[in-house]
């Protein structure tokens, strides 16, 4: 087994970077723990502090074969540095250092770049921790409070890994952004967090799924492009925790996937064919698929805006000088370099949306949302096959890209999930039928009561094909009460 | 080129609104991106270009003659997370060097009337930074009185050109926050080597900004400040403001045409011909009569203000400014005696501001100033402050034949001896007698007379007097040899004699601006195919010539 590969449990904090032998950033990790434990105990998931929870622990960075399940409480859960293997030789793959060997120190140009992404990365984080506190008293299933939990961990220790590269790699200031990202505080009106999304509620499962299925994986697009850096210990990090994004993926897509699934059955069952007869399908405990579309607009839309400007000179700054990849910029045949060759963006000129070539270099905040209105794509079909097959005339859209903007070249106008260019005035009269409405959130409100039988699963949801760790689906996810 | 216009009303602004509530106004900082003055740059998360400041000058200007009851003014961004993000790169990237250098030094003019403003219009400005403020962002904050910087762990205020844009925070900012904020020198150097800046607590013990708001404090805490200084105003409340009414402006191929004053270009001789009229008759019988844009030392002030500012923007190659009078000597000196009567009154007290303040703006304008003070002319008072701001003035002795008018007169007026001071903070005639602090008291002594050539000459108010057998072709000839001289050796020239004596805060700004700016300005590691500003948005690094110069 390569070097770095196995986790050391010895000391306070587990991790493959050997720490033991590195006092500075020990010491610093280890001022900052307590700090931790304390936001966590505030910030973290709320009523569950000493709750048994059936979660996966690293024991390894190896892809195959990194997890152990057990029972934890989760004040206790193992936070940890893993960073994946380091790949001997490796190479900057992009722009202006590409060829030159990856850096294992930040290069002091750069400092400002890298502290600025690392922070903003790591900010995201505890945020989602934040958002989703509550959720855990009215949780459908044992087996999605573990899911939630999970998830929550694991951003946790997402955190961790940011503050890790803060206290190794840039010293004072590291340390101070560290003790920042604990003290900002989603949705604060003083201290809010960084980013707008990371500042809205989450205020139900439905909201849960759509934001770990939408806006987690903005999270991974931009680990991807991480991933790609120059900087390794940074592209090691962010590789490590892409294999933990992969099940925040899992759970928001397979969680709006079992409310599809479970609408359709009941609106089979009850003779239902119009999903716009809403009384009716809301009568039978669960959501009806139009007010499932108005919630994919909203997460969809407000998760765009996370990507910035399409036109950005921090975005090519970011790309010329190796620090921030394209999404899978390793598999991408062309020179790497993208001084030469342009992109085609769509912008906002005298109120129309138009598309123009713009300087690749310039427009990478646009590709990468493009490759992520893909991937969010791919998973739009994979719902949309479960209508298909149960015989439900319904399909969910993904809504253009310039409805709803806040950020960005759309953020000047007004346009229809379709795209088309309106008046403030025409926009706001129909944005019921757009947005998630007040009588939307008060009927999905009202569903979300909890379940905390093993086994058992709220009206609203089908249960999970399989079990976590292939657990039987009697398994008791979460022990509440003998703790 | 379209012409760059410096005149605008609130009805057309694309970039600043303004509000009001009782004594405190509000300035609002919008820039639209898509109204730049010239195309190919988008004006994106509130950065400048000259078209933002001359709507900035402008809303200063108003607030000033129009709002006698604002004794606050604070200055905003209506963009969230963002205050102001300088001025715009690619407009820089884009522009001549002589537009960048005419529009930082319009800029800094603009940051100066701020300062003035607090310092004598009893109009203090406030700054609330919600948001980012860099670079040039960051230096409009500092023309203000006192900086509120809001406490949301990511608005920051930052100086961030020399590592982002190889360039200075030119229009001043280097020298304003070791000068007027006092930042110690070695934190200013990292201050203006670090990109992302300073935020919170340390913004606050680097004395970049006066106090840190948590938002849920901040709009009462904005409002409490800025009642606070309205309420040490000594603007009268119930006064009602002078509309500044549109100028009537008539623009042909050959010049300019105002009410009180004419521009006649020459082109093939390189110069033009720049006549201040005094006023037809004497002043308002009274104070209440004179308050419109109509009494002739505003409008005066406001037309001589556009004249200098179009030859700057638009009539580069015009590099000799003559400057005449014409009129009755006596109408002048009777308003500069109304200006000096009612001197206590907030309106009048603007007038003369404003006369400073465009004094000063023709100090600073990079043209060779030549006064001829010939019969007919009303060099008297406030109008002999342009023959002393001249570089050179000439004199005719006696009478043209022919020519049934009183010979040519010089007067002075009290305005002469403290109305006026420059950049320096000296009197034009102190700063002229230097070496000689005798002559300010001699001239001083002639208050209200005629002082024709001889007298002039003797009090050394003139630099040189021609009788009519030599008048036409000295004249000619030094207009002529002044039109041959190296364009940049005469502005070098220029800039350094007319400022003796003291350096003060505003002097250096203009000369560090002046000297180090444009020079970096004009170095390959700025401007060149490689360089910082022609590469910025591109994510291309610029590459740099290190030998150090
Ligand atoms: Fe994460
Ligand atoms: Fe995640």
């Amino acid at each position: 087994m390569p070097d770095g590969m196995n986790v050391d449990y010895d000391g306070l904090i587990p991790n493959n970077v050997d720490l033991a032998s590195d006092a500075r950033v020990k010491k610093a990790l280890e001022t900052w723990h307590p700090g931790y434990i304390d936001w966590w105990k505030d910030m973290g998931p709320d009523g569950f502090q000493e709750a048994l929870v059936y979660l996966r622990t690293a024991v390894s960075v190896d892809p195959k074969g990194w997890a152990k399940f057990d029972y934890v409480r989760m004040p206790e859960y193992k936070w940890g540095i893993l960073l994946a293997p380091r790949v001997e030789g490796r190479l900057i793959g992009f722009g202006s250092h590409k060829g030159e060997p990856a850096w294992q120190e930040i290069p002091g140009e750069y400092r400002g770049m890298l502290r600025r992404l690392m922070v903003i990365q790591g900010d995201t984080e505890p945020a989602s921790v934040e958002q989703q506190r509550h959720l855990g008293k009215t949780a459908p299933s044992l087996y999605d409070m573990r899911n939630l939990f999970q998830v929550n961990v694991e951003e946790g220790r997402h955190l961790w890994a940011m503050v890790y590269l803060l206290q190794k790699y840039l010293g004072k200031d590291g340390r101070e952004e560290a003790e920042d990202l604990l003290r900002r505080r989603s949705g604060d009106a003083d201290t809010p967090r960084m980013l707008g999304a990371f500042n809205e509620t989450t205020p139900d499962w439905v909201s849960f799924f759509m934001f770990t299925f939408f806006t987690d994986r903005d999270g991974k697009m931009q680990l991807e492009a991480l991933a790609q850096s120059g900087f390794d210990p940074l592209s090691r990090t962010c590789r490590f925790m892409l294999t933990e994004e992969a099940h925040h993926m899992f759970v928001g897509e397979t969680g709006v996937q079992r409310i599809i699934e479970r609408t359709c059955e009941a609106m089979k069952a009850a003779g239902i064919e119009d999903p716009g007869d809403t009384a009716r399908i809301r009568a039978l405990g669960v959501v009806d698929l139009p007010a499932l579309q108005r919630k994919v607009n909203l997460h969809f839309s407000l998760t765009l805006d996370l990507f910035g400007s399409e036109v950005s000179t921090n975005a090519a700054n970011a790309y010329n000088s190796g620090v921030k990849g394209r999404y899978r910029e390793d598999k991408l045949d062309d020179d790497h370099r993208l001084l030469d060759s342009t992109y085609p963006v769509l912008r906002c000129r005298d109120g129309a949306i138009v598309q123009e070539a713009v300087p690749a270099l310039s427009a990478l905040n646009m590709r990468l949302r493009d490759d992520y209105v893909a991937d969010c794509q791919g998973g739009v079909n994979r719902w949309n096959k479960v209508m298909e097959k149960a015989g439900i005339a319904f399909r969910l859209t993904l809504p253009h890209v310039a409805f709803n903007r806040r950020i960005g070249e759309f953020s000047a106008i007004e346009a229809d999930p379709e795209g088309r260019v309106m008046d403030a005035g025409a926009w706001a009269a129909n944005r019921d039928r757009w947005l998630p409405t007040g009588d939307d959130n008060l009927y999905v409100t009202g569903l979300m009561r909890p379940v905390d039988t093993a086994g058992a699963y709220a009206s609203w949801i089908a249960p999970p094909k399989v079990g976590i760790d292939n657990k039987p689906g009697h398994f008791e996810y979460v022990k509440l009460w003998d703790a | 080129m379209s012409r760059i216009d410096f005149q605008t009303e609130p009805g057309r602004y694309r970039h600043w609104r303004l509000r009001f509530d009782g004594a405190v106004a509000e300035l609002l900082m919008d820039v639209d991106p898509a109204a730049g003055l010239f195309e190919g740059y988008e004006l994106k998360l509130n950065s400048y270009d000259l078209g933002v400041d001359i709507e900035l000058s402008d809303a200063i200007q108003r607030l000033r003659f129009e709002h006698p009851e604002v004794g606050a003014v604070v200055l905003r961004s209506a963009k969230e997370n963002v205050f102001c993000a300088g001025a715009n790169i690619r407009m820089l990237g884009k522009a001549t060097h002589g537009h960048k250098v005419n529009f930082c030094k319009f800029t800094n003019e603009t940051r100066c009337s701020i300062e003035d403003a607090t310092e004598h219009s009893g109009q203090t400005w406030i700054c609330a930074v919600n948001g980012t403020a860099a670079g040039g962002g960051y230096e409009l904050a500092v023309s203000c009185d006192s900086i509120l910087l809001i406490d949301d762990r990511r608005s920051s205020v930052s100086l961030p050109e020399t590592p982002l844009l190889a360039v200075l925070p030119g229009t001043g900012g280097l020298t304003r926050i070791t000068d007027k904020r006092r930042v110690r020198r070695d934190r200013a150097d990292v201050f203006c080597s670090t990109e992302e800046g300073v935020r919170g607590k340390r913004a606050v013990e680097w004395r970049l900004v006066d106090e840190v708001v948590p938002p849920s404090a901040w709009e009462a805490r904005i409002r409490e400040r800025a009642d606070e200084a309205a309420a040490r105003s000594d603007r009268p409340r119930a006064a009602t403001g002078v509309a500044l009414t549109p100028l009537t402006r008539r623009f042909t191929d050959d010049g300019v045409a105002y009410g009180f004053v004419t521009i006649a270009c020459d082109r093939a001789a390189g110069r033009a011909t720049v006549t201040v009229a005094a006023p037809a008759g004497p002043p308002p019988a009274t104070l209440e009569a004179a308050r419109s844009a109509g009494f002739w030392p505003l409008q005066a002030a406001r037309e001589l203000d556009d004249a200098i500012l179009h030859l700057r923007a638009n009539e580069p190659a015009l590099g000799l400014l003559v400057l005449r009078t014409e009129g009755a000597a006596a109408q002048v000196l009777a308003h500069d005696a109304f200006l000096e009567a009612h001197q206590g009154d907030w309106f009048i007290r603007e007038v003369r501001l404003y006369w400073k303040r465009l004094l000063k703006r023709i100090d600073m304008t990079s043209r060779s100033l030549v006064a001829l003070v010939e019969p007919g002319s009303c060099f008297a008072g406030t109008l002999a402050e342009l023959a002393f701001a001249a570089d050179r003035s000439v004199m005719l002795d006696g009478a043209r034949a022919g020519d049934n008018r009183p010979p040519a007169a010089l007067a002075l007026s009290p305005l002469n001896f403290g109305a006026y001071p420059m950049a320096n903070g000296l009197t034009r005639l102190r700063a002229r007698f230097w070496g000689e602090p005798d002559s300010v008291g001699a001239a001083q002594a002639r208050i209200g007379a005629a002082i024709e050539a001889g007298e002039a000459d003797a009090l050394g108010l003139v630099t040189m007097v021609f009788d009519e057998t030599d008048w036409d072709d000295e004249v000619r000839i030094m207009l002529e040899e002044r039109a041959s001289f190296s364009p940049d050796a005469l502005t070098g020239m220029e800039a350094n004699l007319r400022f003796v004596g003291p350096e003060t805060m505003e002097t250096r700004i203009f000369g560090r601006l002046t000297a180090w700016q444009n020079w970096i300005f004009q170095r390959a590691n700025a401007v060149g195919e490689t360089g910082a500003l022609k590469l910025y948005g591109t994510g291309v690094q610029p590459s740099y010539d290190k030998a150090r110069v």
